[in-house]
């Protein structure tokens, strides 16, 4: 639960609120990117983030989104797990 | 060297490994990686057979599902089967023992245990319920406490006051200073955490070099990134240098995430001490919430038991995380203990030692040892 998995900012929902959805491979959530926003050039739809339990930790860039997703999906169950859960919907 | 024609960049892998020999000239050098991440990759891409003999690497206490006590999981199933309680928690803590249970049973048992991807949703599912009392099991490293710390501000921002968090957050450096303490291990350097630098940066590492004598290289999780940092160690070793490096440039700065680090601040103090399994009670190594949030704070809204309760005797998680006996070394490893029914936390967890270990490293120590590659013996 320490990794992060990158995702790729699709849409800013609310800047005020620190929305955004987030799209990692294929998966849909959204994502709070308070901690990110600050960086230097804000943040942008098309730019990666690693997501860490629902925020966006630190920005990116393709070519390590790539590779972080890639090594993550070799590491097999751990990839199922974080897939799963930033899937699930929150359990109201 | 088999294995490395696995990795990403095998070239670089060999390249690496062979400077790693040449460089090190034979010296035997012991590295701790602290970070339960790091250690999953080790044993899943068997880094420690292509590293030549005289480099060993111990695994140390960043995994923090592994290093809650048990006496704060007996708290944890003690607020869950309280009236009216929805607990909400991280999936990895579920099973993870108890004294006499876990949360899993706990919520088999008719609590309202619900599992939650991010503590928003806990706030949400308070949100929702506002008759009822939602409790967040609040566990992790710098990588995880700025996400409760946001949820905690917005919560007092909404005046949801049906939330509250459990608080079990833990800090990096104090366990690395205790066990640089302990007279039971000698280290030549470190590998720093990947992710919980985003947040910390480098700059807290700085007492390593300073008042340990000890070189750190923050190091990214691909196997490269991990062989990368071991050859900047031994670099480092060989020249009489020793410093805080950054090998994971691409993702980690070295003044880390100054909002994340300010929010912290905001939201979290430092308790005087906080319990680790296996290692004790260690000085101002856990975070609890501020004055200013001492209305969300599980442990004063309620009553928790709290009681200190002492590792099962089998249990060597302790040893473990500090990086002196290998998890094979345990007594009950992969018999009594086994990722179906834990004994100690590090083998909940698929960042703990001992179930990276249970999963891979059996394997890729017997594919070394019928490929005729010298593997250290345990
Ligand atoms: S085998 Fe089980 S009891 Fe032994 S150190 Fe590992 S997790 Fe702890």
């Amino acid at each position: 639960m320490c990794l992060g998995i990158p995702g790729k900012v699709v849409e800013i929902v609310d800047v005020n609120q620190h929305r955004a959805i987030a799209d990692v491979d294929g998966v849909r959530r959204e994502i709070n990117v308070g901690l990110v926003l600050g960086d230097a050039g804000g943040l942008e739809v098309g730019e990666w983030v690693l997501i860490h339990v629902g925020f966006a930790m630190s920005k990116i860039d393709e070519e390590e989104a790539e590779r972080t997703l890639s090594f993550i999906k070799e590491l097999g169950s751990v990839y199922d797990d974080e897939i799963d859960e930033f899937r699930q919907e929150t359990p109201l | 060297m088999r294995f490395v024609d696995e990795y990403r960049d095998p070239a670089a892998a060999r390249r690496a490994v062979e400077e790693i020999g040449i460089v090190s000239g034979g010296e035997h050098r012991k590295f701790m990686e602290v970070c339960g991440g790091h250690t999953h990759t080790i044993y899943k891409h068997g880094i420690e057979n292509v590293l030549p003999e005289n480099v060993e690497l111990v695994h140390g206490p960043g995994c923090p599902v592994c290093v809650i006590p048990m006496g704060r999981v007996d708290d944890a199933i003690n607020l869950a089967e309280q009236p009216g309680v929805i607990f909400t928690s991280f999936g990895d803590m579920m099973r993870v023992p108890g004294s006499t249970s876990n949360l899993l049973e706990a919520k088999a048992r008719g609590a309202d245990v619900r599992m939650v991807y991010s503590p928003l949703d806990a706030l949400r599912i308070a949100q929702a319920n506002p008759d009822r009392q939602v409790v967040f099991f609040a566990i992790g490293f710098e990588t995880t406490a700025p996400s409760t710390a946001i949820t905690l501000l917005k919560a007092k921002e909404a005046g949801v006051t049906n939330f509250s968090v459990f608080c079990n957050h833990v800090t990096i450096v104090p366990p690395i200073k205790a066990i640089l303490e302990s007279p039971d291990l000698r280290l030549d350097g470190f590998i720093g955490p990947g992710h919980v630098s985003t947040v910390i940066g480098n700059r807290p590492y700085r007492f390593l070099p300073a008042q340990y004598g000890k070189p750190l290289v923050t190091a990214g999780f691909e196997p490269l990134d991990i062989l990368q940092a071991i050859l900047m160690l031994v670099r480092q070793l060989r020249d009489g240098r020793c410093e805080v490096e950054n090998q994971y440039t691409r993702a980690v700065r070295d003044e880390g995430n100054v909002r994340a680090l300010q929010i912290l601040g905001q939201v979290f103090e430092l308790r005087p001490h906080f319990e680790w399994r296996g290692l004790g009670f260690i000085s101002h190594s856990g975070l609890k919430l501020s004055e200013a949030f001492a209305d969300w704070d599980a442990e004063l809204r309620f009553q928790v038991p709290g009681v200190r309760v002492a590792d099962p005797k089998a249990c060597q998680c302790g040893e473990v995380l500090k990086g002196v006996i290998k998890p094979w070394e345990c007594k009950v490893f992969g018999t009594a203990c086994t990722p179906e029914t834990p004994i100690g936390t590090c083998m909940v967890s698929s960042e703990g030692a001992c179930a990276a270990y249970y999963n891979y490293g059996r394997f890729t120590r017997e594919a070394a040892a019928s490929a005729r590659i010298p593997v250290r013996s345990a």
